[in-house]
């Protein structure tokens, strides 16, 4: 309770309250997330249940037009699946994907950027190296190369139940270096302090003192580029399927869906990629803003 | 300086051996080559005559050098989906992607520098502000949605311009070039608008927040003291000075347009080699996946080298540093 309360009279809540467009953007990314969680009691439809599939209402257009029913709020795609259904069950894909690769990403890199900054020398060197390497090339090109190489490696039978778990670690290994650079710098000012000079006077194990004394004081930076970096790795995971390399089409991400319904779009059937489309960019652009907004609000310089 | 330029060259080596060493794994270690290559129903025999005849019995490093020895001259074998040799496909394929990615950067630069300028000079005015918050929605958008909505608008609603392919090309001498053409030009439009649409906010970005940092510097107050007139500060001084970091990052995004030119190219069909790489990934094309990879390296390396060199030689201050580092 009392945290609550020091939470509502702080800063952050402070400034939150003060911009409109944060506080929008907060509502639209909530909406977001309870539809995509509770796609399962939410949806209108169940857009995976065969049963209720009925290929007459295929290419049903949206409800307020000419054409439309008003069972299908905005519509159906081509084998009847109704899109406001599929889109919510999409984005269940693609913000559990997103989530779990930030949240890898993050573990490799805070761990990397840890040693990286406090073991220092070469093993420092090796791991920078890396790094830059890495930087120069863009993360879509590495998810890309480990997708397509898993696909290879991997045995036919196993693609559609491994593919959600490669595309997780291609994105993050896609993007830890961020978190490795960051983590790194903090802890090279952090580790000449005294407290951690205390810990090695005592006897603390290296490690121990990494992960329960540094980590602890480098996390801040680390939390608001994660708020970054979600909406990124979505759109990474929506690009590689709508590359046709990313998610299995038994399980439609938002990507999958867009480029299911991109094949429709010069038969004028526009709505079945509109939507999909609309919902990622209006999702992607509410978390970007509220990531930008945490950015600014948690540094102390812009006050 | 030449031991400067020797460092980086010896960087670049390395990083292409590396990009190598991956492409070279791709092809012995992920997947079997043989069973790749032969029918199911070959004899033992027939594969052991081929693993000789490809050399795949012999120790691992004298593999390793017969691929660069073999890649250094371009010699990637038969692509497996096509039976065609990848070399032969790739330098078919480069002339397109090369001339999407110069369309779609000189449309990023040309637009985004006076942008970028323009919201430097008027922070508060409400064009600015415009063009702030519809960069941000570039941002957010991806670049395959970009394109679906291009091709929606302008190809299928109002019917303007074509949604796919490079219309009809002209052969220069072994390059086949669409910039002759009117149904060629035609084609360029909305792929390179999608390809130039995010590197055109990031400069327009870069320009503005480089203008603002320029614009409270000492140099300038003098300058604007000196009375000389708003053009000749905001052009010959504070412009000038903004140039550097957008040469860097307009060279080293040149590499990610190359690489971003793979989603382009599916969403118009464009038939470049990203459009041929992402085949390659789907039907596990590996010689072609090896030969690309190794091109994007040699691409990306050759871009990284060039662009220190340029910071090299426009920034003075970077010069210094490394006297003074190498006098100790």
């Amino acid at each position: 309770m009392d945290a609550l309360k020091r939470f509502l009279d702080g800063d952050v809540f402070h400034s939150f309250k003060r911009s409109p467009i944060v506080i929008v953007s907060a509502v639209v990314a909530l909406t977001c997330i309870v539809a995509a969680a509770g796609a399962g009691l939410l949806a209108p439809h169940n857009p995976f249940d065969l049963k209720t599939l009925n290929l007459l209402d295929a290419f049903t257009p949206p409800a307020w037009t000419e054409r439309g029913n008003p069972v299908y709020l905005l519509g159906t795609d081509d084998q009847g699946r109704d899109v406001l259904s599929a889109i919510m069950y999409g984005s269940r894909v693609s913000l559990l994907v997103g989530l779990c690769a930030v949240v890898l990403a993050m573990f490799i890199g805070v761990t990397l950027g840890l040693i990286s900054g406090y073991v220092g020398g070469k093993v420092d060197a090796f791991i920078m190296r890396v790094a830059d390497v890495q930087l120069s090339f863009p993360s879509i090109l590495i998810a890309l190369l480990i997708d397509g190489v898993a696909r290879v490696a991997l045995p036919r039978e196993t693609h559609d139940t491994a593919a959600l778990y490669v595309l997780v670690l291609a994105i993050a290994a896609s993007g830890w270096v961020q978190y490795a650079r960051t983590v790194r710098g903090s802890t090279l000012v952090e580790r000449n302090k005294e407290y951690v000079q205390a810990a090695r006077v005592i006897g603390r194990h290296p490690v121990a003192i990494m992960f329960s004394h540094v980590l602890p004081n480098v996390l801040g930076p680390v939390l608001v580029l994660a708020t970054l970096h979600i909406g990124t790795a979505i759109i990474t995971e929506a690009t590689l399927s709508f590359l046709g390399v990313g998610v299995p089409p038994t399980q439609p991400s938002l990507g999958t869906l867009i480029r299911i319904g991109n094949d429709f779009l010069f038969s004028g059937e526009w709505w079945i990629t509109v939507f999909p489309g609309a919902w990622l960019v209006i999702m992607v652009l509410a978390i970007n803003l509220l990531g930008d907004w945490l950015r600014d609000a948690l540094n102390p310089k812009l006050r | 300086m030449i031991a400067f330029i020797i460092q980086r060259l010896l960087q670049g080596v390395i990083v292409m051996l590396v990009v190598g060493f991956i492409a070279f794994s791709l092809f012995n270690f992920v997947g079997d080559p043989v069973s790749l290559m032969l029918p199911p129903e070959a004899t033992q025999a027939d594969r052991e005559s081929m693993r000789t005849a490809l050399g795949l019995d012999r120790p691992f490093y004298v593999q390793f050098a017969n691929f660069i020895l073999n890649a250094v001259q371009g010699n990637f074998g038969l692509s497996l989906r096509l039976g065609r040799p990848v070399s032969a496909l790739l330098v078919e394929r480069l002339p397109a992607t090369l001339e999407l990615a110069f369309v779609a950067a000189s449309i990023a630069l040309l637009v985004g520098i006076p942008l970028g300028v323009y919201t430097g000079l008027n922070r508060n005015s409400w064009l600015s502000r415009v063009f702030l918050t519809v960069s941000l929605i570039g941002v957010s958008l991806p670049t395959f949605l970009i394109g679906i909505f291009l091709i929606l608008i302008f190809a299928v609603w109002l019917g303007w311009l074509p949604s796919f392919g490079r219309g009809d090309t002209t052969m220069l001498g072994g390059w086949s070039t669409g910039f002759l053409t009117t149904t060629g030009l035609k084609a360029l439009i909305l792929p390179s608008i999608t390809l130039g649409l995010f590197q055109l906010t990031l400069i327009m970005r870069l320009v503005r927040s480089e203008m603002l940092e320029v614009l409270r510097t000492d140099y300038i107050k003098f300058a604007r003291a000196r009375g000389l007139t708003n053009r000749a500060v905001n052009f010959g001084h504070a412009l000038k000075n903004t140039l550097v970091p957008v040469i860097t990052i307009t060279g080293l995004q040149l590499g990610a347009i190359i690489a971003f030119a793979i989603i382009t190219e599916t969403v118009f069909q464009w038939p470049g080699m990203g459009l041929l790489f992402i085949q390659a990934v789907q039907f596990a094309d590996i010689p072609v996946m090896a030969a690309y990879l190794c091109l994007i390296g040699l691409i990306f390396v050759v871009i990284n080298l060039v662009v220190d060199l340029l910071y090299y030689f426009v920034d003075p201050r970077l010069r210094v540093d490394h006297s003074a580092a190498g006098g100790h």
